[in-house]
Protein backbone atom coordinates (compact mmCIF):
# COMPACT_ATOMS: atom_id res chain seq x y z
CA UNK A 1 0.00 0.00 0.00
CA UNK A 2 2.49 2.74 0.78
CA UNK A 3 4.56 1.63 -1.97
CA UNK A 4 1.51 2.54 -4.48
CA UNK A 5 0.59 5.84 -2.70
CA UNK A 6 4.44 7.10 -3.20
CA UNK A 7 4.20 6.20 -6.51
CA UNK A 8 0.59 7.57 -7.89
CA UNK A 9 0.75 10.87 -5.44
CA UNK A 10 3.89 11.44 -5.52
CA UNK A 11 3.60 11.98 -8.98
CA UNK A 12 0.30 13.75 -8.66
CA UNK A 13 2.69 16.72 -6.95
CA UNK A 14 0.98 15.84 -3.63
CA UNK A 15 3.97 15.03 -1.36
CA UNK A 16 7.60 14.54 -2.13
CA UNK A 17 8.59 12.68 0.90
CA UNK A 18 7.61 9.20 1.24
CA UNK A 19 4.84 7.93 3.46
CA UNK A 20 6.74 5.93 6.14
CA UNK A 21 5.18 6.83 9.50
CA UNK A 22 4.44 4.47 11.92
CA UNK A 23 0.70 5.06 11.92
CA UNK A 24 0.41 4.62 8.02
CA UNK A 25 2.24 1.51 8.38
CA UNK A 26 0.13 -0.22 11.12
CA UNK A 27 -3.31 1.34 10.37
CA UNK A 28 -3.62 1.34 6.89
CA UNK A 29 -2.12 -1.39 5.14
CA UNK A 30 -4.38 -3.85 2.63
CA UNK A 31 -3.72 -6.35 4.66
CA UNK A 32 -5.24 -5.15 7.77
CA UNK A 33 -9.21 -4.40 5.86
CA UNK A 34 -9.87 -2.99 9.26
CA UNK A 35 -7.59 -0.01 9.45
CA UNK A 36 -10.45 1.42 6.72
CA UNK A 37 -13.10 1.68 8.82
CA UNK A 38 -15.05 2.21 11.75
CA UNK A 39 -16.74 -0.79 13.28
CA UNK A 40 -19.24 1.63 15.49
CA UNK A 41 -20.00 3.70 12.19
CA UNK A 42 -23.42 3.58 11.28
CA UNK A 43 -24.91 1.62 7.97
CA UNK A 44 -27.09 3.87 6.29
CA UNK A 45 -29.48 3.93 3.75
CA UNK A 46 -29.19 7.37 1.16
CA UNK A 47 -32.48 7.02 -0.30
CA UNK A 48 -33.72 7.20 3.43
CA UNK A 49 -34.06 10.87 4.18
CA UNK A 50 -35.28 12.78 6.76
CA UNK A 51 -35.32 16.48 8.02
CA UNK A 52 -34.51 18.52 11.53
CA UNK A 53 -35.75 21.65 12.50
CA UNK A 54 -33.20 23.52 14.79
CA UNK A 55 -35.08 26.53 15.22
CA UNK A 56 -35.77 25.32 18.81
CA UNK A 57 -33.04 22.92 19.51
CA UNK A 58 -29.91 23.21 20.92
CA UNK A 59 -26.52 22.07 19.40
CA UNK A 60 -26.27 18.87 21.64
CA UNK A 61 -29.83 18.07 20.67
CA UNK A 62 -29.40 18.80 17.21
CA UNK A 63 -26.25 16.32 17.05
CA UNK A 64 -28.18 13.83 19.12
CA UNK A 65 -30.75 13.86 16.45
CA UNK A 66 -28.82 13.35 13.59
CA UNK A 67 -27.33 10.23 15.46
CA UNK A 68 -30.95 9.16 16.22
CA UNK A 69 -31.93 9.19 12.74
CA UNK A 70 -28.44 7.72 11.44
CA UNK A 71 -29.15 5.26 14.04
CA UNK A 72 -32.37 4.53 11.94
CA UNK A 73 -30.89 4.06 8.54
CA UNK A 74 -31.50 7.77 7.63
CA UNK A 75 -28.41 8.48 4.87
CA UNK A 76 -30.12 11.69 3.95
CA UNK A 77 -30.82 14.28 6.71
CA UNK A 78 -31.82 18.29 5.92
CA UNK A 79 -31.02 20.49 8.45
CA UNK A 80 -33.42 23.76 8.50
CA UNK A 81 -33.09 26.93 10.42
CA UNK A 82 -29.82 26.09 11.64
CA UNK A 83 -29.25 29.80 12.80
CA UNK A 84 -25.18 29.86 12.83
CA UNK A 85 -25.07 27.55 15.70
CA UNK A 86 -22.20 26.08 16.54
CA UNK A 87 -20.55 22.42 16.48
CA UNK A 88 -23.26 21.02 14.62
CA UNK A 89 -22.63 17.89 12.50
CA UNK A 90 -19.39 16.69 14.40
CA UNK A 91 -18.01 13.52 14.25
CA UNK A 92 -19.65 11.40 11.83
CA UNK A 93 -17.52 8.84 10.75
CA UNK A 94 -19.91 7.10 8.00
CA UNK A 95 -20.69 8.12 4.47
CA UNK A 96 -24.48 9.78 4.07
CA UNK A 97 -25.96 13.25 2.55
CA UNK A 98 -26.59 16.25 4.87
CA UNK A 99 -28.18 19.03 3.60
CA UNK A 100 -27.99 22.19 5.46
CA UNK A 101 -30.25 25.25 4.56
CA UNK A 102 -28.65 28.03 6.14
CA UNK A 103 -25.65 29.24 7.57
CA UNK A 104 -23.66 26.86 10.53
CA UNK A 105 -21.65 28.99 13.65
CA UNK A 106 -17.93 27.60 14.78
CA UNK A 107 -16.23 24.42 14.87
CA UNK A 108 -19.20 23.11 12.18
CA UNK A 109 -18.66 20.25 10.15
CA UNK A 110 -15.08 18.89 12.73
CA UNK A 111 -13.54 15.61 12.94
CA UNK A 112 -15.51 13.92 9.89
CA UNK A 113 -15.07 10.79 7.94
CA UNK A 114 -16.59 10.11 5.26
CA UNK A 115 -20.57 11.96 5.09
CA UNK A 116 -21.40 14.46 2.19
CA UNK A 117 -22.03 17.67 3.09
CA UNK A 118 -23.67 20.97 1.23
CA UNK A 119 -24.22 24.29 2.99
CA UNK A 120 -26.38 26.67 1.03
CA UNK A 121 -25.00 29.42 3.76
CA UNK A 122 -21.92 30.91 5.59
CA UNK A 123 -19.91 28.73 8.08
CA UNK A 124 -18.06 30.22 10.82
CA UNK A 125 -14.35 29.86 12.26
CA UNK A 126 -12.88 26.09 12.22
CA UNK A 127 -15.07 24.80 9.69
CA UNK A 128 -14.34 21.27 8.76
CA UNK A 129 -11.47 20.70 11.27
CA UNK A 130 -9.13 17.29 11.26
CA UNK A 131 -12.12 16.15 8.36
CA UNK A 132 -10.02 12.82 7.36
CA UNK A 133 -12.55 12.45 4.37
CA UNK A 134 -15.75 13.11 2.66
CA UNK A 135 -17.08 16.00 0.94
CA UNK A 136 -18.31 19.98 2.03
CA UNK A 137 -19.22 22.08 0.22
CA UNK A 138 -19.97 26.22 1.30
CA UNK A 139 -21.99 27.74 -0.97
CA UNK A 140 -21.17 31.16 0.67
CA UNK A 141 -18.28 32.91 2.68
CA UNK A 142 -16.68 31.19 5.84
CA UNK A 143 -14.19 32.41 8.62
CA UNK A 144 -11.03 31.94 9.51
CA UNK A 145 -9.18 28.70 9.96
CA UNK A 146 -11.07 26.69 7.57
CA UNK A 147 -10.13 23.42 7.38
CA UNK A 148 -7.91 23.68 9.89
CA UNK A 149 -5.95 20.27 10.45
CA UNK A 150 -7.58 18.77 7.42
CA UNK A 151 -5.82 15.17 6.64
CA UNK A 152 -8.16 14.15 3.68
CA UNK A 153 -11.24 14.87 1.75
CA UNK A 154 -12.74 17.97 -0.51
CA UNK A 155 -13.75 21.12 1.50
CA UNK A 156 -14.92 23.95 -0.14
CA UNK A 157 -16.04 27.37 -0.25
CA UNK A 158 -17.23 28.82 -3.31
CA UNK A 159 -17.03 32.23 -1.35
CA UNK A 160 -14.41 34.12 0.60
CA UNK A 161 -12.90 32.54 3.58
CA UNK A 162 -10.93 34.19 6.65
CA UNK A 163 -7.75 34.30 7.50
CA UNK A 164 -5.43 30.72 8.36
CA UNK A 165 -6.99 28.77 6.00
CA UNK A 166 -5.63 25.34 6.45
CA UNK A 167 -3.48 25.81 9.16
CA UNK A 168 -1.74 22.67 9.75
CA UNK A 169 -3.48 21.19 6.95
CA UNK A 170 -1.89 17.44 6.67
CA UNK A 171 -3.92 15.88 3.61
CA UNK A 172 -6.56 16.81 1.28
CA UNK A 173 -7.99 19.89 -1.09
CA UNK A 174 -8.71 23.17 0.22
CA UNK A 175 -11.12 24.99 -2.64
CA UNK A 176 -11.86 28.49 -2.20
CA UNK A 177 -13.96 30.31 -4.89
CA UNK A 178 -12.92 34.24 -3.61
CA UNK A 179 -10.18 35.27 -1.77
CA UNK A 180 -8.45 33.75 1.79
CA UNK A 181 -6.82 35.93 4.42
CA UNK A 182 -3.30 36.48 6.09
CA UNK A 183 -1.37 33.27 7.06
CA UNK A 184 -2.94 30.37 4.84
CA UNK A 185 -1.54 27.11 4.50
CA UNK A 186 0.50 28.26 7.74
CA UNK A 187 2.76 24.76 8.37
CA UNK A 188 1.07 22.98 6.07
CA UNK A 189 2.34 19.65 5.64
CA UNK A 190 0.75 18.02 3.24
CA UNK A 191 -2.66 18.35 0.47
CA UNK A 192 -3.47 20.79 -2.00
CA UNK A 193 -5.32 24.67 -1.22
CA UNK A 194 -6.68 26.49 -3.83
CA UNK A 195 -7.96 29.59 -4.18
CA UNK A 196 -9.28 31.35 -7.63
CA UNK A 197 -9.03 34.78 -5.91
CA UNK A 198 -6.72 36.80 -4.16
CA UNK A 199 -4.47 35.23 -0.64
CA UNK A 200 -3.23 37.89 2.53
CA UNK A 201 -0.03 37.96 3.46
CA UNK A 202 2.41 35.28 4.41
CA UNK A 203 1.05 32.94 2.38
CA UNK A 204 2.41 29.16 3.01
CA UNK A 205 4.29 30.25 6.18
CA UNK A 206 6.54 27.59 7.14
CA UNK A 207 5.00 24.82 5.20
CA UNK A 208 6.59 21.72 5.75
CA UNK A 209 4.96 20.23 2.33
CA UNK A 210 2.17 20.35 -0.12
CA UNK A 211 0.93 22.91 -2.59
CA UNK A 212 -1.20 25.89 -2.97
CA UNK A 213 -2.57 27.75 -5.87
CA UNK A 214 -3.31 30.93 -6.21
CA UNK A 215 -5.67 32.58 -9.13
CA UNK A 216 -5.37 35.94 -7.89
CA UNK A 217 -2.97 38.59 -5.96
CA UNK A 218 -0.64 36.73 -3.21
CA UNK A 219 -0.14 39.82 -0.97
CA UNK A 220 3.07 38.02 0.11
CA UNK A 221 5.16 34.78 0.83
CA UNK A 222 5.38 33.41 4.08
CA UNK A 223 8.72 32.23 5.40
CA UNK A 224 10.20 29.11 3.15
CA UNK A 225 6.99 29.10 0.66
CA UNK A 226 8.34 29.97 -2.86
CA UNK A 227 6.84 29.47 -6.16
CA UNK A 228 6.98 27.15 -8.23
CA UNK A 229 5.71 26.00 -11.92
CA UNK A 230 2.57 24.65 -12.75
CA UNK A 231 3.00 21.50 -14.64
CA UNK A 232 0.52 19.81 -16.86
CA UNK A 233 -0.33 17.97 -14.55
CA UNK A 234 -1.38 20.57 -11.83
CA UNK A 235 -3.27 21.99 -14.85
CA UNK A 236 -4.60 18.99 -15.23
CA UNK A 237 -5.72 18.47 -11.83
CA UNK A 238 -7.32 22.33 -11.32
CA UNK A 239 -9.59 21.72 -14.28
CA UNK A 240 -10.83 18.46 -13.38
CA UNK A 241 -11.13 19.65 -9.45
CA UNK A 242 -12.42 23.03 -10.19
CA UNK A 243 -14.97 21.70 -12.90
CA UNK A 244 -16.25 19.37 -10.61
CA UNK A 245 -17.30 21.61 -7.78
CA UNK A 246 -18.43 24.67 -10.47
CA UNK A 247 -16.05 26.81 -9.47
CA UNK A 248 -13.56 26.89 -12.78
CA UNK A 249 -13.03 30.32 -13.32
CA UNK A 250 -13.97 31.57 -17.14
CA UNK A 251 -9.98 32.47 -17.88
CA UNK A 252 -9.15 28.75 -17.04
CA UNK A 253 -6.43 27.86 -14.80
CA UNK A 254 -3.19 28.39 -16.20
CA UNK A 255 -2.70 32.41 -14.52
CA UNK A 256 -2.58 30.30 -11.11
CA UNK A 257 0.51 30.36 -9.06
CA UNK A 258 1.78 27.55 -7.90
CA UNK A 259 3.57 27.57 -4.36
CA UNK A 260 5.30 25.02 -2.44
CA UNK A 261 7.66 24.82 0.21
CA UNK A 262 11.10 25.62 0.32
CA UNK A 263 11.93 23.11 2.61
CA UNK A 264 14.67 25.15 3.83
CA UNK A 265 13.37 24.88 7.43
CA UNK A 266 13.51 20.97 7.34
CA UNK A 267 15.53 19.77 10.37
CA UNK A 268 15.74 23.64 11.34
CA UNK A 269 17.34 22.33 14.48
CA UNK A 270 20.35 20.87 12.98
CA UNK A 271 21.36 23.96 11.06
CA UNK A 272 24.05 26.34 12.53
CA UNK A 273 23.01 29.32 13.88
CA UNK A 274 24.13 31.14 10.50
CA UNK A 275 21.91 28.85 7.70
CA UNK A 276 18.78 29.87 10.34
CA UNK A 277 19.14 33.17 9.57
CA UNK A 278 19.50 32.64 6.03
CA UNK A 279 16.16 30.55 5.97
CA UNK A 280 13.95 33.04 7.86
CA UNK B 1 -12.95 35.37 25.52
CA UNK B 2 -15.74 37.91 26.08
CA UNK B 3 -18.47 38.93 23.14
CA UNK B 4 -18.61 42.40 21.58
CA UNK B 5 -21.67 43.53 19.11
CA UNK B 6 -22.35 46.68 17.54
CA UNK B 7 -25.16 48.36 15.40
CA UNK B 8 -24.98 51.05 13.38
CA UNK B 9 -28.58 52.11 11.54
CA UNK B 10 -28.11 54.48 8.72
CA UNK B 11 -31.72 56.13 7.86
CA UNK B 12 -32.83 56.68 11.28
CA UNK B 13 -33.22 56.03 14.89
CA UNK B 14 -34.66 52.29 16.34
CA UNK B 15 -35.23 50.62 19.09
CA UNK B 16 -31.84 49.85 19.42
CA UNK B 17 -31.98 48.66 23.16
CA UNK B 18 -33.90 45.83 22.50
CA UNK B 19 -32.07 44.92 19.36
CA UNK B 20 -28.44 45.25 21.52
CA UNK B 21 -30.36 43.28 24.15
CA UNK B 22 -30.84 40.26 22.05
CA UNK B 23 -27.57 40.60 20.32
CA UNK B 24 -25.82 40.43 23.55
CA UNK B 25 -28.00 37.78 25.08
CA UNK B 26 -26.98 35.31 22.10
CA UNK B 27 -23.26 36.36 23.01
CA UNK B 28 -23.72 35.07 26.66
CA UNK B 29 -21.89 32.21 26.66
CA UNK B 30 -18.61 33.79 25.66
CA UNK B 31 -19.13 36.44 29.03
CA UNK B 32 -21.47 35.69 31.87
CA UNK B 33 -20.12 37.85 34.45
CA UNK B 34 -21.33 41.40 33.26
CA UNK B 35 -22.81 43.15 30.17
CA UNK B 36 -22.83 46.41 28.85
CA UNK B 37 -23.87 49.04 26.61
CA UNK B 38 -22.57 51.81 24.96
CA UNK B 39 -25.99 53.46 22.40
CA UNK B 40 -26.31 56.73 21.18
CA UNK B 41 -30.03 58.61 22.16
CA UNK B 42 -31.24 61.58 20.46
CA UNK B 43 -28.67 64.80 21.07
CA UNK B 44 -30.44 68.00 22.31
CA UNK B 45 -28.69 71.49 22.27
CA UNK B 46 -26.34 71.69 25.35
CA UNK B 47 -28.25 68.83 26.85
CA UNK B 48 -25.74 65.76 28.32
CA UNK B 49 -26.35 62.59 29.53
CA UNK B 50 -24.60 61.88 32.68
CA UNK B 51 -24.22 57.85 33.59
CA UNK B 52 -22.65 57.22 36.83
CA UNK B 53 -22.82 55.03 39.96
CA UNK B 54 -21.80 55.84 43.49
CA UNK B 55 -21.15 52.17 44.75
CA UNK B 56 -21.13 48.70 43.35
CA UNK B 57 -23.65 46.39 43.22
CA UNK B 58 -21.72 43.56 45.80
CA UNK B 59 -21.25 46.27 48.62
CA UNK B 60 -24.89 46.90 49.32
CA UNK B 61 -25.13 43.00 50.49
CA UNK B 62 -22.04 44.77 52.91
CA UNK B 63 -24.88 45.95 55.78
CA UNK B 64 -27.12 49.21 56.30
CA UNK B 65 -23.99 51.56 56.26
CA UNK B 66 -23.72 51.39 52.49
CA UNK B 67 -27.31 52.39 52.21
CA UNK B 68 -26.23 55.89 54.10
CA UNK B 69 -23.28 56.30 52.28
CA UNK B 70 -24.75 56.25 48.46
CA UNK B 71 -27.39 58.81 50.32
CA UNK B 72 -24.32 60.94 51.04
CA UNK B 73 -22.45 60.08 47.83
CA UNK B 74 -25.60 61.26 45.63
CA UNK B 75 -25.68 64.44 47.99
CA UNK B 76 -22.30 65.33 47.35
CA UNK B 77 -22.64 65.14 43.45
CA UNK B 78 -25.53 67.10 43.60
CA UNK B 79 -23.29 69.64 45.14
CA UNK B 80 -20.98 69.91 42.65
CA UNK B 81 -23.27 70.00 40.06
CA UNK B 82 -24.33 73.40 42.17
CA UNK B 83 -21.41 74.57 42.25
CA UNK B 84 -20.55 74.72 38.68
CA UNK B 85 -23.62 75.92 37.55
CA UNK B 86 -24.97 72.33 36.15
CA UNK B 87 -28.99 72.10 35.49
CA UNK B 88 -30.56 69.04 36.17
CA UNK B 89 -33.53 68.41 33.67
CA UNK B 90 -34.19 64.87 34.33
CA UNK B 91 -33.31 61.99 37.16
CA UNK B 92 -33.05 58.75 37.13
CA UNK B 93 -32.43 55.77 38.99
CA UNK B 94 -32.36 52.54 37.59
CA UNK B 95 -30.83 50.68 40.91
CA UNK B 96 -30.01 52.24 44.12
CA UNK B 97 -26.08 52.75 43.08
CA UNK B 98 -26.60 53.78 39.43
CA UNK B 99 -27.79 57.59 38.29
CA UNK B 100 -28.89 59.02 35.44
CA UNK B 101 -28.66 62.33 35.20
CA UNK B 102 -29.80 64.63 31.88
CA UNK B 103 -28.15 67.91 32.57
CA UNK B 104 -27.73 71.03 30.78
CA UNK B 105 -23.98 72.35 30.88
CA UNK B 106 -22.20 74.50 28.86
CA UNK B 107 -19.09 74.55 30.93
CA UNK B 108 -15.66 72.17 30.64
CA UNK B 109 -16.48 68.33 30.89
CA UNK B 110 -12.94 67.93 31.90
CA UNK B 111 -13.87 69.45 34.99
CA UNK B 112 -17.12 68.32 35.51
CA UNK B 113 -15.92 65.02 35.45
CA UNK B 114 -12.86 65.72 37.34
CA UNK B 115 -15.02 67.20 40.33
CA UNK B 116 -17.69 64.28 40.23
CA UNK B 117 -14.37 61.90 40.40
CA UNK B 118 -13.39 63.55 43.60
CA UNK B 119 -16.32 62.73 45.47
CA UNK B 120 -15.51 59.32 47.34
CA UNK B 121 -17.24 56.30 45.48
CA UNK B 122 -18.72 58.28 42.59
CA UNK B 123 -17.63 57.24 39.27
CA UNK B 124 -18.46 58.23 35.93
CA UNK B 125 -19.96 55.75 33.07
CA UNK B 126 -20.40 58.39 30.89
CA UNK B 127 -21.00 61.82 29.57
CA UNK B 128 -22.08 62.54 26.29
CA UNK B 129 -24.52 64.60 24.25
CA UNK B 130 -26.21 61.10 22.51
CA UNK B 131 -24.05 58.65 24.39
CA UNK B 132 -25.54 56.39 27.51
CA UNK B 133 -23.22 53.71 28.80
CA UNK B 134 -24.90 51.21 31.24
CA UNK B 135 -23.24 48.23 32.36
CA UNK B 136 -23.19 46.22 35.62
CA UNK B 137 -23.45 42.22 36.54
CA UNK B 138 -25.50 39.72 34.86
CA UNK B 139 -26.23 38.95 31.40
CA UNK B 140 -28.14 40.91 29.12
CA UNK B 141 -31.15 40.15 29.53
CA UNK B 142 -30.51 41.03 33.32
CA UNK B 143 -28.99 44.10 32.95
CA UNK B 144 -31.16 45.56 30.07
CA UNK B 145 -34.28 44.68 32.55
CA UNK B 146 -32.92 46.30 35.87
CA UNK B 147 -32.19 49.79 33.57
CA UNK B 148 -35.13 49.13 31.33
CA UNK B 149 -33.33 49.35 28.21
CA UNK B 150 -35.72 47.44 26.09
CA UNK B 151 -37.39 50.84 24.65
CA UNK B 152 -33.70 52.51 24.14
CA UNK B 153 -34.12 54.39 20.96
CA UNK B 154 -31.09 55.24 18.99
CA UNK B 155 -29.25 55.53 15.91
CA UNK B 156 -26.07 53.40 16.62
CA UNK B 157 -24.68 51.50 19.48
CA UNK B 158 -22.04 48.90 20.95
CA UNK B 159 -22.20 46.24 23.77
CA UNK B 160 -19.91 43.48 25.82
CA UNK B 161 -20.20 39.97 27.63
CA UNK B 162 -17.89 39.87 30.02
CA UNK B 163 -15.77 36.94 30.79
CA UNK B 164 -13.54 38.13 34.09
CA UNK B 165 -10.10 36.64 33.61
CA UNK B 166 -7.61 39.10 35.03
CA UNK B 167 -9.58 41.55 37.35
CA UNK B 168 -12.82 41.39 39.55
CA UNK B 169 -16.67 40.86 38.51
CA UNK B 170 -17.38 44.40 39.50
CA UNK B 171 -19.22 47.28 37.30
CA UNK B 172 -15.60 49.27 37.54
CA UNK B 173 -14.26 46.24 35.25
CA UNK B 174 -16.95 45.72 32.91
CA UNK B 175 -17.08 47.25 29.52
CA UNK B 176 -17.42 49.32 27.25
CA UNK B 177 -15.35 52.33 28.65
CA UNK B 178 -15.69 55.92 28.04
CA UNK B 179 -12.90 57.70 26.50
CA UNK B 180 -12.63 59.79 30.09
CA UNK B 181 -14.06 62.86 29.77
CA UNK B 182 -14.46 62.99 26.05
CA UNK B 183 -17.58 63.38 24.73
CA UNK B 184 -19.75 60.67 22.95
CA UNK B 185 -16.49 58.31 22.29
CA UNK B 186 -16.77 54.70 24.03
CA UNK B 187 -14.84 51.55 23.01
CA UNK B 188 -15.43 47.67 23.26
CA UNK B 189 -12.88 45.10 22.61
CA UNK B 190 -11.87 41.74 22.45
CA UNK B 191 -8.34 40.57 22.87
CA UNK B 192 -4.94 41.78 24.97
CA UNK B 193 -3.25 44.97 24.26
CA UNK B 194 0.50 44.08 24.85
CA UNK B 195 2.16 47.66 24.81
CA UNK B 196 -0.83 48.83 26.76
CA UNK B 197 0.99 50.24 30.05
CA UNK B 198 4.01 51.91 27.57
CA UNK B 199 1.32 53.62 25.58
CA UNK B 200 -1.14 54.57 29.36
CA UNK B 201 1.99 56.50 30.14
CA UNK B 202 2.41 57.75 27.47
CA UNK B 203 -0.76 59.48 27.35
CA UNK B 204 -0.86 60.22 30.89
CA UNK B 205 2.27 61.81 30.78
CA UNK B 206 0.11 64.23 27.90
CA UNK B 207 -2.49 64.71 30.56
CA UNK B 208 -4.73 62.20 29.66
CA UNK B 209 -6.84 60.06 32.54
CA UNK B 210 -7.06 56.84 33.30
CA UNK B 211 -10.26 55.44 35.40
CA UNK B 212 -9.55 52.12 35.45
CA UNK B 213 -6.61 49.40 34.88
CA UNK B 214 -8.28 47.78 32.26
CA UNK B 215 -6.42 47.33 28.55
CA UNK B 216 -9.20 48.45 26.72
CA UNK B 217 -9.81 51.81 27.98
CA UNK B 218 -6.77 52.68 26.36
CA UNK B 219 -8.43 52.39 23.35
CA UNK B 220 -10.80 54.94 24.09
CA UNK B 221 -8.58 57.39 25.24
CA UNK B 222 -6.49 56.84 22.84
CA UNK B 223 -9.07 57.67 20.24
CA UNK B 224 -10.33 60.21 21.48
CA UNK B 225 -6.79 62.06 21.76
CA UNK B 226 -6.21 61.79 18.22
CA UNK B 227 -9.80 62.75 17.11
CA UNK B 228 -9.12 65.84 19.46
CA UNK B 229 -6.03 66.72 17.04
CA UNK B 230 -8.24 66.56 14.02
CA UNK B 231 -7.52 63.07 12.88
CA UNK B 232 -10.32 60.95 11.65
CA UNK B 233 -11.87 58.01 12.90
CA UNK B 234 -10.86 55.72 9.79
CA UNK B 235 -7.20 57.03 10.53
CA UNK B 236 -6.92 56.85 13.85
CA UNK B 237 -8.01 52.92 13.34
CA UNK B 238 -5.37 52.38 10.69
CA UNK B 239 -2.71 54.05 13.28
CA UNK B 240 -3.55 52.06 15.94
CA UNK B 241 -3.28 48.79 14.16
CA UNK B 242 0.51 49.53 13.63
CA UNK B 243 1.08 51.58 17.19
CA UNK B 244 -0.85 49.33 19.51
CA UNK B 245 0.36 45.99 20.02
CA UNK B 246 -1.45 42.68 20.83
CA UNK B 247 -4.09 40.98 19.50
CA UNK B 248 -7.85 43.00 19.44
CA UNK B 249 -10.91 43.49 17.39
CA UNK B 250 -12.35 46.55 18.80
CA UNK B 251 -15.52 48.48 18.02
CA UNK B 252 -15.64 52.20 18.45
CA UNK B 253 -18.29 54.60 18.51
CA UNK B 254 -18.69 58.50 18.62
CA UNK B 255 -22.01 60.56 18.33
CA UNK B 256 -22.92 59.35 14.82
CA UNK B 257 -19.95 56.80 13.76
CA UNK B 258 -19.55 53.23 14.11
CA UNK B 259 -15.72 51.73 13.79
CA UNK B 260 -14.18 48.84 13.60
CA UNK B 261 -10.43 47.47 13.30
CA UNK B 262 -8.95 44.14 14.01
CA UNK B 263 -5.29 43.64 14.45
CA UNK B 264 -2.54 42.52 11.94
CA UNK B 265 -3.40 38.54 13.05
CA UNK B 266 -6.89 39.02 12.54
CA UNK B 267 -6.74 36.60 15.92
CA UNK B 268 -9.95 37.71 17.52
CA UNK B 269 -13.33 37.06 15.43
CA UNK B 270 -15.76 39.50 14.02
CA UNK B 271 -18.59 38.90 11.51
CA UNK B 272 -19.80 42.11 9.65
CA UNK B 273 -23.39 42.08 7.81
CA UNK B 274 -23.74 45.08 6.19
CA UNK B 275 -26.93 46.38 4.96
CA UNK B 276 -28.36 49.52 3.02
CA UNK B 277 -29.83 50.58 6.03
CA UNK B 278 -28.39 48.59 8.98
CA UNK B 279 -24.62 47.22 9.32
CA UNK B 280 -24.33 44.89 12.13
CA UNK B 281 -21.30 43.26 13.85
CA UNK B 282 -20.56 40.78 16.54
CA UNK B 283 -18.07 38.05 17.61
CA UNK B 284 -20.26 35.68 16.84
CA UNK B 285 -23.03 35.20 13.51
CA UNK B 286 -25.56 34.40 16.32
CA UNK B 287 -25.69 37.61 17.65
CA UNK B 288 -26.70 38.90 14.22
CA UNK B 289 -29.09 36.22 13.86
CA UNK B 290 -30.61 37.15 16.82
CA UNK B 291 -31.91 40.33 15.40
CA UNK B 292 -31.83 39.17 11.75
CA UNK B 293 -33.72 35.48 11.57
CA UNK B 294 -33.30 35.05 7.80
CA UNK B 295 -31.22 34.27 5.55
CA UNK B 296 -27.90 36.73 5.45
CA UNK B 297 -24.82 37.08 3.76
CA UNK B 298 -22.04 37.37 6.21
CA UNK B 299 -18.36 37.78 6.05
CA UNK B 300 -15.11 38.32 8.20
CA UNK B 301 -13.31 41.02 8.02
CA UNK B 302 -9.94 40.26 7.26
CA UNK B 303 -6.59 41.05 9.31
CA UNK B 304 -5.49 45.06 9.76
CA UNK B 305 -9.53 45.75 8.36
CA UNK B 306 -10.88 49.35 9.32
CA UNK B 307 -14.24 50.48 8.52
CA UNK B 308 -16.32 52.69 9.46
CA UNK B 309 -20.10 54.01 9.42
CA UNK B 310 -21.76 56.86 9.37
CA UNK B 311 -25.83 56.95 11.36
Amino acid sequence: MAGVSESVSTQMGMHTEPLTGRDIKTKFTLENEGGFGYHFARDVDFNRRAEIDCADLEPTEINSKIRELMDSGHGSIVIRNPGAKHSLIVGILNRMNLIVEGSLGYFGCGLLDGPSVRISGRVGWSFGENMMAGVCVVEKNAGSTFGAALRGGDLVCKGSVGSRTGIDQKGGTILVGGDTGAFSGFMMQRGRIVVCGNSGKNLGDSMYDGTIFVGGEIQDLGVDAVPAELTDLDRAWLNRKLTMYEMLPEQGVDHFTKIVAGKQLWSYDNLEPTEKKLVL
Amino acid sequence: MCGIAGLIYRDGARNIGAEMTAMLQALKHRGPDSTGFAMYGAPGPNEYIMRFKVAEKEDLSGGTRIHRAIVERKAAVDAVLKELGVAVLELDEPTEYAIRYRISFDGDLKTLADQIEEVEGAEILSIGNALELIKDLGDAADVSGAYSLGGFTGTHGIGHTRMATESDVDIRSAHPYWAYPYNDIAVVHNGQITNYWLKRRQLEREGQRFVSDCDSELLAVYTAVNLEKGITLEESLRRSIDEIDGVFTYLITTGNELGMAKDTMAAKPMVLYEADDLVALASEEVAIRAIIPHEIDTSDPYDEEVRVWQA
